[in-house]
């Protein structure tokens, strides 16, 4: 093993319960570097860190720090091992002050109580060698992101570290902060200090990092020389498929609905919403399904969102077939005929313990209100109908929804809102988690409902399901709408570039 | 024999099985160990015994249990009730009053205003009160229990300044007999509970209240982004749950002839969360069960009156009702039973590992 | 701090409005009246730092009480072996209620609830009526006047109360243990990653509760000479109260020793301006509390917010 190698994984394996979230990954960190580490979502990045950092014991594989083999069993031992991580949620108590932050657990004491001047006192000299001069006195909340984020790094290099993970620290800084955290990167490589740095934001990557691997759905792509990837073959090997040889697939089932303008559903002029979404303008027609593509991060979710009601816009219109209308609420949007599938159906679709028939119900139930209750046997026939449409696996339909396969659970929600009966249906990630067959199930699904006169917002990170499915696209970066590409213009080629920007 | 053993799975994988039981041990001891306690004769020309009582005493109870259910299903919580229930009697015993006038040359006594005006106005305060409750965790944001915190504090004090500081009876007939009264020889208080809990069952199951109240309590967010709008309803659980705290204290003040804003309803509260939760009701919301809630409120006033009739001192009560909150909580933890069953299940062979961290 | 401002404005309006309010006795006797509540209120400060509640405190004032005066009468134990086995009970007690609460992951509210029926009782059970205690120190302890200059005096429970904030204040200040729940109060799962002793620190909180509860109870017997079932009813609110009158939020993170004292002495005014003013009933100063008591929260809960649309904002 070269000397410069400072981390070594080889063979990594974890499955956790139906996913295999890492299938034999190696990775290389030598020290003195900035190691990049990419993938949409999915892809296996997280997992990688939790295993190195020992939030989750990886099932097979082995890790090497420094020539020595180890097996992290928790945060506060990979940490002691010398392995520090800082998350995009800054893991520190934002009421304690600075200082406290940085020494809290090992604070230094004068006659057994806190030595307050001390640790103010070393906190105050940290700070100054990264660059930072502030008032290590006051309660972190008082301070911007940026700066607890170089908190939280002062504290993890104080407890010495020889490897930091940085997982997306840039999300949340402006341009003159990025420089910033960027010259303290350069500053800690130079010490000899290996970086791993997690992001999305492909202009950073190429500013930063010396070395760049790939995960992708779970297994590794490949590691390479940052200089010697181009920015589009970057992309490709994150999303799309490889150049060489590749076929347009999306001429099938677009040509039947004309789409002239006046025949738009929904048009949107400057609406934004503050911190999510930059102001933009969007119009789609019926029978449509508009893609909306970019990298994780760029804002498709924020945008369907802010069109859904979920973020309140504060500013901008929209115009439902004519008419504009007022939506402060996902209630307002369903009243106007307008459905969100979310990609988080965790968190914000499935609502667990409650069986699959009220799951399915639930959404047209709230439409009508709580007087006009959908008698149970409607239901029944109701649930069976889509059960069978959508081919659900369950049990049977008083089932706790709980306990049905990702997949499943994700057929389910699309039956809720397939239920009211939208007249756009806007699907966020509706593929992810699911296994092949039942993408492709889906996939068709798209593309005869826009058939049947729906328009369709499809949001999708897997490039050449997007391009199957669309008859246009929208291209997002950044939290900025950038383009639209037409039906002539779609073409995985065009648009990779659109995204990379080049 | 296959018949019984289905029967007994239908009986244990249902939600009431735990609170039946509980019931059904109660009864049992008393069974026993209690002289009379089935005993139901017929007196003054009505039912008369001691499972009587229980029913007749529970009705409170039960009442706010049924408000208490809905709100905790939300995921909240109302410590108020037992501060509304003082009120609700200080305002009908206020308006009721002690004159004593003469009518038809009787001495009789009379009401300084129409009743069913009297209890009109209690229900409405307490109404209010429960919708200022509402509005507090729905609209402003502030945690169930805070929220309720501040009634808890001023409700008493607000109580003891309608009836300025005195303990106000009420003797007027009329009115005396919604606590104490006989219909078709059983209490009618009863009668009011019923009524209460038959709309409210309709309520919940034959309209989509039910379902949204749960779907609230499981997942707040989902439920909104399915159209619920979630500010309504859980501003409307905590005005209902101060309609039953009204209808309780007006029961409570009837029943012993009087409005005491120190002491009605004391501690009430925590009966009901209690019973709530013996009802087989997870307090982190979610589904729920309303006949469940009522089995509760009756285990607990049959323990009470067990106590009383076994003649022990009724102090053991609350020592008794703290074991049990802490036997059910233990049963409710996720990690309690993890801890004690799977382990023990698991070396015995009896389910499998999957099956033990599903528990 | 406004609780601070609030308190001295309540006491020069009392001034002004009445004759002999403004005095130093009379301030003293405020702090005499309410040396108990204040060392509960300390305890109470504690738990909420941590982001719990413990509505358990009242009964266990009472069970204390009652305790004390049962072990001092009927089996004529002598007050220096009482005394510490009291504090001891109460800090075990507390420790019992916080390892239901960490470790099977039941809500405090629940837990100390039980734990409330558990003590409150366990009082009944000593016994139903009144037993009077008449244990030559207790009574020492009552009625000793420590003198003052310019003809004031306090008792020995302001003393007692007194060291305890000082206590407070140091542990809360100065050492790992006040400062680990302070984290836990801001965000436990980042006070766990970052190594923390949490489960630990959380049932000593607890504990710390049932000791403060039981040193409360002590005093209380000094104030009373008395066990009796109905004491200290519904005092735990009275804490809660006077914790978030004097800043701490219910929330948790933060926590203020020297608020809650203002706290309760803001209680304490209210109380001697309702007494001067001679007609207004007593439970005018329950909805006085209660009014600042949701003016307070609905404040936090302002701040918390504003506090969170600028985060979403960056």
């Amino acid at each position: 093993m070269d000397e410069a190698t400072l981390v070594k994984a080889k063979g990594i394996c974890k499955t956790f319960p139906g996913v295999k979230a890492l299938v034999n990954v190696d990775f290389e960190l030598r020290s003195g570097e900035i190691h990049c580490l990419m993938g949409e979502n999915g892809a296996g990045k997280s997992t990688l860190i939790k295993v190195l950092t020992g939030v989750e014991i990886l099932d097979a594989g082995e890790i090497f720090l420094a020539g020595q083999p180890i097996a992290p069993s928790s945060p506060h031992h990979a940490q002691q091992l010398g392995i520090s991580t800082v998350y995009q949620e800054v893991n520190l108590c934002s009421n304690l002050s600075v200082a406290e932050n940085i020494f809290i657990g090992r604070e230094p004491l004068r006659f057994g109580s806190i030595d307050w001047k001390e640790m103010n006192r070393r906190s105050q000299d940290l700070l100054a060698k990264m660059s930072l001069n502030i008032d290590v006195t006051q309660p972190l909340e008082r301070y911007s992101v940026a700066i607890q984020q170089m908190v939280a790094i002062a504290r993890a290099l104080d407890i010495s570290a020889k490897v930091l993970i940085l997982d997306e620290p840039t999300s949340s800084l402006d341009a003159k902060e990025v420089e910033k955290l960027f010259g303290l990167m350069s500053k800690l490589k130079a010490e000899g200090l290996g970086i791993i740095f997690v992001t999305h934001f492909i202009e950073q990557v190429y500013a930063v990092s010396d070395r760049i691997t790939i995960l992708r759905n779970g297994e590794l792509v490949g590691s390479y020389e940052t200089a010697n990837l181009p920015r589009v073959q970057l992309i490709a090997k994150m999303i799309g498929k490889a150049f060489e040889g590749f076929e347009s697939s999306c001429k099938n089932a677009k040509d039947s609905n004309p789409k002239e303008s006046r025949n738009a559903f929904l048009r949107v002029r400057g609406l934004g919403h503050k911190g999510s979404i930059h102001p933009f303008d969007l119009a789609i027609n019926r029978g449509e399904v508009l893609g909306l593509v970019g990298l994780l991060g760029s804002g498709r979710t924020e945008l369907a969102r802010t069109i859904f009601g979920i973020d309140r816009a504060d500013s901008g219109e929209i115009v439902i077939e004519g008419q504009t209308v007022a939506i402060h609420s996902p209630a307002d949007a369903i009243q106007y005929g307008l459905a969100y599938c979310s990609e988080n159906r965790k968190t914000e679709g499935i609502i667990e313990n409650l069986s699959v028939r009220e799951n399915i119900v639930l959404a047209l139930q709230g439409k009508l209100g709580w007087m006009k209750y959908i008698p149970k046997k409607k239901q029944v026939e109701i649930s069976n109908k889509y059960i069978q449409l959508l081919n659900i696996k369950t049990s049977g339909l008083e089932q706790n929804i709980k306990n049905l396969s990702g997949g499943n659970q994700q057929k389910v929600m699309l039956a809720r809102w397939l239920l009211t009966e939208p007249k756009l249906l806007i699907l966020d990630e509706p593929t992810r988690g699911i296994d092949v067959g039942a993408k492709v199930e889906i996939q068709k699904l798209i593309l005869s409902l826009a058939e049947t006169g729906m328009s369709v917002i499809f949001i999708s990170s897997e490039l050449d399901e997007s391009l199957r499915c669309s008859s246009r696209m929208a291209v997002l970066r950044d939290r900025v709408k950038i383009a639209e590409i037409s039906e002539e213009e779609m073409e995985e080629k065009y648009i990779m570039q659109t995204i990379a920007g080049v | 024999m296959e018949k019984i053993g289905y029967l007994w799975n239908r009986f244990t994988s249902s939600k009431l099985c735990w609170p039946l039981a509980a019931l059904f041990f109660v009864l049992l001891f008393n069974f026993f160990f209690t002289k009379n306690f089935f005993t139901i004769e017929i007196k003054d020309g009505h039912f008369y015994g001691v499972t009587i009582d229980i029913l007749n005493r529970a009705a409170p109870l039960m009442l706010l249990a049924i408000g208490m259910t809905l709100v905790i299903a939300t995921k909240g919580i109302d410590i108020s009730v037992g501060s509304m229930i003082a009120i609700s009697g200080a305002v009908a015993a206020s308006l009721i009053g002690g004159k004593l006038e003469y009518v038809d040359g009787v001495k009789t006594l009379v009401t300084l205003v129409p009743m069913p005006v009297a209890i009109l106005a209690a229900l409405l305060v307490t109404t209010l009160l429960g919708m200022w409750n509402g509005l507090l965790v729905s609209k402003v944001g502030i945690q169930p229990i805070v929220a309720t915190l501040i009634l808890l504090v001023a409700g008493r004090g607000i109580a003891q300044l309608i009836t300025q500081g005195q303990i106000i009876t009420v003797y007027y007939k009329p009115f005396q007999f919604i606590g104490t009264g006989y219909v078709l020889g059983l209490p009618f208080s009863l009668f009011i509970v019923g009524l209460v809990f038959g709309i409210t069952l309709y309520a919940v199951r034959k309209t989509a209240l039910g379902m949204f109240i749960e779907s609230i309590g499981i997942n707040a967010v989902a439920s909104r982004f399915a159209g619920i709008n979630v500010s309504k309803y859980i501003f409307s659980v905590y005005a209902f749950s101060g309609l039953c705290a009204g209808l309780a204290g007006l029961i409570i003040c009837s029943n012993v002839s009087s409005a005491d804003g120190n002491n009605a309803g004391l501690f009430i509260e925590l009966d009901a969360i209690l019973a709530v939760s013996l009802g087989g009701n997870s307090l982190d919301g979610g589904r729920f069960s309303l006949v469940g809630s009522l089995i509760g409120a009756l285990v607990i006033q049959s323990i009470t009156t067990t106590i009383y009739a076994l003649g022990v001192p009724p102090e053991i009560t609350l020592v008794v009702k703290s074991v049990v909150v802490i036997i059910i909580c233990l049963l409710q933890s996720a990690k309690f039973r993890k801890m004690v069953f799977a382990k023990w299940a698991q070396k015995r062979g009896i389910i499998s590992e999957k099956n033990a961290a599903k528990l | 701090m406004i609780t601070v401002v609030l308190f001295f404005a309540l006491f020069a309006v009392g001034s002004v409005l009445y004759n002999g309010f403004f005095s130093t006795q009379v301030l003293l006797n405020m702090l005499i009246d309410n040396a108990f509540l204040i060392i509960t209120a300390i305890g109470m400060t504690f738990v909420l730092i941590i982001g719990g509640i413990d509505i358990s405190v009242g009964s266990v004032i009472a069970l204390v009480c009652m305790l004390s005066a049962y072990l001092l009468e009927m089996q004529h134990l002598s007050a220096m072996i009482v005394i510490p086995a009291m504090l001891l009970m109460g800090f075990l007690f507390g420790l019992m209620q916080g390892g239901f609460i960490h470790f099977f992951d039941i809500q405090p509210f629940i837990v100390t609830l039980a734990g409330m029926f558990l003590a409150r009782g366990l009082c009944y059970v000593i016994s139903i009526d009144t037993i009077m205690i008449t244990d030559p120190f207790y009574q020492f302890v009552a009625t000793y006047r420590i003198p003052l200059p310019f003809d004031n005096f306090i008792s020995i429970s302001v003393i007692i109360a007194f060291a305890l904030v000082l206590a407070a204040l140091y542990l809360s200040n100065y050492t790992k243990f006040g400062r680990t729940a302070y984290a836990i109060g801001g965000n436990a799962q980042s006070a766990m990653l970052m190594g923390l002793p949490v489960g630990r620190t959380k049932v000593l909180v607890y504990g710390l509760s049932g000791f403060c509860s039981a040193l409360s109870g002590v005093v209380f017997s000094f104030y009373m000479l008395s066990g009796y079932g109905l004491h200290a009813m519904g005092l735990e609110m009275d804490a809660i109260a006077s914790a978030v009158i004097g800043g701490t939020p219910l929330t948790g993170g933060v926590g203020f020793i020297t608020g809650t004292v203002f706290g309760v002495l803001i209680q304490g005014v209210i109380q001697t301006l309702i007494m001067f003013q001679g007609t207004l009933s007593s439970w005018w100063t329950k909805i006085a509390v209660a009014f600042l008591l949701c003016l307070f929260i609905v404040l936090q809960r302002i701040v918390v917010s504003r506090k969170e649309r600028t985060k979403s904002i960056s």
